[in-house]
């Protein structure tokens, strides 16, 4: 139990000490999750928005498809981007193993059936009555698809916080193409996961505070956002 | 308005947060030699304490991703790294033979020790490996295996086998892992069980138990219990991406009198680790 003390006074101290390995972890976890969630969002806002707002033949079906893949295991996206990244995968030429833009790929799969998913069935779920209400008043089609898109803000932005909130946790991905290595690919997940196999598991309770503080702080700038 | 406002501002947040990060990501690497090596060597700090030896000798960086020794092989098949510094012999000389690796040279050794329960329910404190294993069968005691495919878990499946026994994978005292050695000897303390370690690992938990170990050395100085760590380039000849220059830089200088020295003197609890045992 005195795990969970030591961990939060461990936080303090790795925080205001200004503890170099912490804030490299630090800034790995943010840049690499900000370059899986620009580009998850590019495509999966568009793409969410066509399956929810737009009827067309096999839609139903790709919704089954994209629902089926939220529950990818991270480890498998892991492995299946290690593949592609390889020296002997068809990508090996581009030298994204071990590097932050490879995780990043393999974040934005994560991230993606997430954005996807979410941002249709809030366009969907909004689109009866105010479908009806547009026309009614005259909008065009294109008018018809910016307003859709806008009334349905809280619940992309709630896509976007919870494609954010699994591509800040997850484990599988970073360990296997990142490799965990100190100063380069060491995020905060990876450096919990070397601490509780060294036994510190103080400083890994200490690492994961630090990770929910930084989910706070984008989850609390997020709100305002909203607000106003 | 308003929506201009939304739009706008989570824009400009977006492009502001893309241009902080991408600037250090494209800057210029150093060179540095990509090695794949075993938790062992991470876990007690041998490589942190070398890594900055070996850029002020040579130049360049040492970076590592600490693996089990079976990923750590894989990694060098698949010419994902430049170097291997593993401890698992046999699988190494294969790794050699089927034309992946080139030079394997021995750097060092520690070993491996028997721990258990202060108690020792099974009684096999002194005793040789083959008597020890066979003490714990016969009595059924808990037995806590890496179970990981790594350099430890395969000398442990050497060990079975050498004692003459049957490997117990399927008994229900036999408790596999699939995790690294400190939380291995940690689930072995929960379950009042033994387990198999490296000297280095184990000294490392005693260190932070500080003088309160659950587990403690139980067999030791067993000839069989020898744990050899090599380096091995990974064949340029095949793999044309590997950076084979900087690898023998590295396999030169680790089997060199420079880094032989440091390993001998690397202590943690004031106990040496490490023996080194490069050929001159």
């Amino acid at each position: 139990m005195d795990y969970l003390f030591h961990g939060l006074l461990e936080a303090f101290r790795l925080l205001l000490g200004g503890d170099p390995e912490t804030y490299s972890a630090v800034a790995a976890t943010l840049k690499v999750s900000s370059y899986a969630m620009a580009a998850s969002l590019l495509m999966g806002i568009p793409l969410g928005f066509v399956l929810g707002h737009l009827r067309f033949p096999g839609r139903r079906q790709a919704r089954l498809v994209v629902d089926t893949l939220l529950s990818l295991p991270t480890v498998f996206i892991g492995l299946l981007v290690y593949a592609f990244v390889s020296r002997q995968g068809p990508l090996g030429h581009m030298g994204l193993l071990f590097t932050l833009p490879g995780i990043a790929i393999g974040q934005t799969l994560l991230a993606l059936p997430v954005v996807i998913a979410l941002t249709a069935t809030a366009v969907e779920s909004m689109d009866a009555n105010l479908r009806v209400t547009l026309l009614s008043l005259g909008a065009n089609r294109r008018q018809l698809m910016r307003d859709t898109l806008w009334e349905a803000r809280h619940g992309i932005l709630a896509a976007g916080l919870n494609a954010y909130g699994r591509v800040m946790t997850e484990v599988g991905i970073s360990m296997m193409v990142g490799g965990n290595i100190k100063w380069h690919t060491r995020t905060i997940t990876t450096a919990i996961a070397l601490e509780t196999n060294k036994g510190q598991f103080a400083l890994g309770i200490a690492l994961g505070l630090i990770l929910l503080l930084i989910a706070f702080g984008v989850t609390a700038a997020m709100s305002l956002l909203r607000r106003k | 308005m308003k929506r201009m406002n939304f739009m706008t501002k989570g824009f400009f947040l977006l492009i502001a947060c893309l241009a902080l990060l991408c600037g250090p990501a494209w800057a210029a690497e150093p060179q540095a030699v990509m090695m794949a090596t075993t938790t062992s060597t991470d876990d007690t700090g041998l490589l942190d304490y070398l890594a900055p030896h070996f850029k002020t000798a040579t130049g360049y960086e040492l970076r590592w991703t600490a693996t089990g020794t079976g990923k750590a092989l894989e990694l060098g098949k698949n010419c994902d790294v430049d170097v291997l510094l593993v401890h698992a012999p046999k699988a190494e000389k294969k790794f050699v033979e089927e034309g992946n690796g080139i030079n394997r040279v021995l750097v060092m050794y520690n070993d491996f020790v028997i721990t258990g329960p202060a108690a020792d329910p099974a009684g096999i404190k002194g005793k040789t490996v083959a008597e020890a294993l066979a003490a714990i069968a016969a009595k059924k005691s808990p037995f806590v295996s890496r179970g990981d495919n790594s350099g430890t878990h395969k000398m442990e499946q050497e060990l079975w086998t050498a004692s003459k026994l049957p490997l117990p994978e399927k008994e229900s005292w036999y408790v596999s892992t699939g995790q690294g050695m400190l939380v291995t000897i940690n689930v072995a303390a929960e379950k009042n069980g033994y387990t198999l370690t490296d000297r280095g690992t184990y000294i490392k938990y005693e260190s932070d138990k500080a003088g309160k170990a659950p587990q403690v050395i139980l067999v030791e100085g067993d000839a069989p219990l020898l744990n050899q760590y090599s380096v091995i380039e990974v064949d340029p000849k095949r793999c044309a991406k590997v950076n084979n220059l900087l690898a023998h830089q590295f396999a030169v200088w680790v089997t060199g009198p420079q880094a032989q020295k440091l390993i001998d003197e690397f202590q943690l609890m004031g106990k040496q680790l490490f023996t080194a045992n490069a050929p001159r």
